[in-house]
Parts: C-alpha cells; structure tokens; sequence
C-alpha cells in the first residue's frame, strides 16, 4: 500500500532551520500537509485539535521535551499509536534506548540527509 | 619573615605557623619581648595584605562582570547571525525550487538534488547553536559559582579593592576590538554622517 502523501505531518523543533529543513524536505517528498511545533506544549495542544498521521520530532526543547511529547501521546485516548520520528542530535545508547521504551518507531540523528529521512518515513509508514 | 609574593603563594599553613608562634611568645614566661611579638604580628598582617592584594590581582570581578557576560553575548550573537544567515539561504532555495518546474524535467531533477543538498547542509546551524548554547549553559554556571565566591570574598575581607584590568596595547592595536555588538555598534547611517562631518 503506498503512503497517503495528504496525510496531516506533524513537524516539532525549537530551531526554525530545521523547520524549514525538514518542511522543505517533506515537501519534496511530496507531503503536503505540514504542520510546525516549536516545542512539545504546542505540539500535543496542536496534536489534540487535529488528526495526525506522522510526527517528526526534534527532543532537546523547552518546556516540554520531544520525549516527554511522545510519552504524552502515547498516554492519549485517540490517535495515539501516531507513527512518532524523533530527529536529534542526542546520539547516546541511553537516549535511543529511553525513546523506543517510550514508544518511539524510527530515530534519526542530526546531521542527516534526505535519503535518511525517506529510509525512516518508508521504514515506519510504508513505501513511497 | 618576609612577605611571599603572589607567584610564590601565601598558604593557610603560613598564617597557621604565624599565629601559633605569637600564642607560644604569650604563653611563654620570662624572656618574650613585645617587640618579638609585634614582629610576629606585621609579618601576619603583611600576610593579610598581600593575600587581598593577590585576590584583588586576579580580578574576579572582572570575570564575572564583563568577561563571561562579553563571551555569552558574543556567543549568542553568533547563533542569531548564523539563523539570520541561514535563513536567507533558504529563502533563495525556495526561490530556485519554485521556478525549477519552469526548466526542462533533466534540468530540474538536476536543480532540486541541488536545492536539497544545500537544504540538508543547512542543518549544520542547528547543530551549532546547540553546542553554543550548551557553551553558554556552562558559562553562565561559572559566571554563578564566580560571582557567589566573590560575594564571599567581600564578606569575609571588607574593602577588597576592585580593580579594573588596564588595557596595556598602544597605537592602532587599541582600535582591534573585533565585531561589535548591535548596542554597542554604530550604524551605517552614523558612520556615514561621521565621515561627512570630518570631511
């Protein structure tokens, strides 16, 4: 089944290049539905107002952390076994270890390239 | 007993050994002059002295006060010039990949595996700003644990003189101060006024 590009995304980070990085990135995908988060509070207000099919999030904000988001959504009542991306520069085992144990389905590292990103969105919605 | 200059270091030991050889002086019976004892006694106030002056030397006001507050400044200066910077960048790819479809199709895959290289080396600004801002986390804690000892430090020895770093360079080299910051600098607008005025 191929990946419904119209589907709502979901995009979180506190840096507004990356924003755009990963909006642009998306886009040239072909996803057209892209939403921004600039931290996990806005996100989950944002997460409950609309459905989403993907969320790609960066975990190093404030006041809410891309873990504590995820840890969130995954406590909710609709929606949320979301397919959740974490991208970061927090490359330890632990953080990669905490994050799956929270839910997490693909995880990303910073500095990436967009043949990464499409590798982890076919990964964890299906192929292109 | 001479004074230790502040290379040599004037320890706890130092005033420890002065004290107890003016309580034995005291206690001693018969012989023990007053002048012995006075000397004892300059030579712990000289002690004293010499140790504010070696506090006062290393100007931790001046750490804590202008140098860390200067380099964090700078620092986040740098994190917004490179936003600004990156920004502007991509506002330029978004441009090119707006026109691409206007291009043969091999033209414009071409263009758009530019556009996303240039995309994905953008990112290098988000990962410095994070490790400039973990910089500047750390900075700011030693600016806290500087200023707290120096709060300590002027508690404990009233009067601790504060000096203020002269700057020693001469001529031209007094004009290299490097970028300044917006506050701080004068606009183009000024500069140009400036010159009209002189010339």
């Amino acid at each position: 089944m191929s990946v419904d590009k119209n589907m709502n995304v979901l995009i979180v980070d506190d840096y507004k290049t990356m924003l755009r990085i990963i909006n642009s990135l998306l886009r040239t995908l072909g996803f057209v539905n892209v939403d921004e988060a600039t931290d996990g509070t806005m996100a989950l207000d944002m997460f409950q107002k609309k459905h989403y099919g993907l969320v790609i999030s960066d975990w190093n904000m404030e006041p809410m952390s891309g873990l504590d988001l995820l840890k969130k959504v995954r406590a909710l009542n609709d929606n949320k076994d979301v397919p959740f991306i974490m991208v970061t520069a927090e490359s330890k085992t632990e953080n990669v270890v905490a994050a799956k144990q929270a839910g997490v389905n693909n995880y990303i590292v910073k500095p990436f390239n967009a043949e990464t990103l499409k590798t982890k969105l076919s990964a964890v919605l299906g192929d292109f | 007993m001479t004074t230790h200059s502040s290379g040599q270091g004037i320890g706890r030991d130092k005033v420890v050994e002065i004290i107890s050889s003016v309580i034995k002086k005291v206690e001693e019976k018969g012989d023990t002059s007053r002048d012995a004892i006075y000397s004892e006694l300059k030579d712990l106030r000289n002690l004293i002295e010499q140790t504010r002056r070696d506090i006062s030397d290393t100007r931790m006001n001046e750490i804590a006060g202008k140098h860390i507050p200067s380099a964090t400044d700078e620092l986040d200066a740098v994190v917004l010039a490179t936003e600004v910077a990156t920004g502007a960048i991509m506002d330029g790819c978004d441009t090119i990949a707006a026109h691409s479809g206007e291009l043969p199709a091999a033209s414009q895959d071409l263009i758009m595996g530019e556009v996303t290289k240039i995309l994905e080396a953008c990112s290098f600004q988000d990962i410095t700003g994070q490790r400039i801002t973990k910089v500047v986390k750390s900075l700011k804690t030693i600016d806290e644990k500087v200023s707290s000892l120096l709060k300590i430090l002027e508690d404990k020895i009233p009067g601790l003189p504060a000096t203020e770093e002269e700057d020693t360079r001469v001529g031209d080299a007094r004009l290299l101060n490097g970028p300044q910051m917006s506050d701080k600098a004068i606009s183009q607008d000024d500069i140009d006024k400036l010159l009209a005025d002189l010339f």
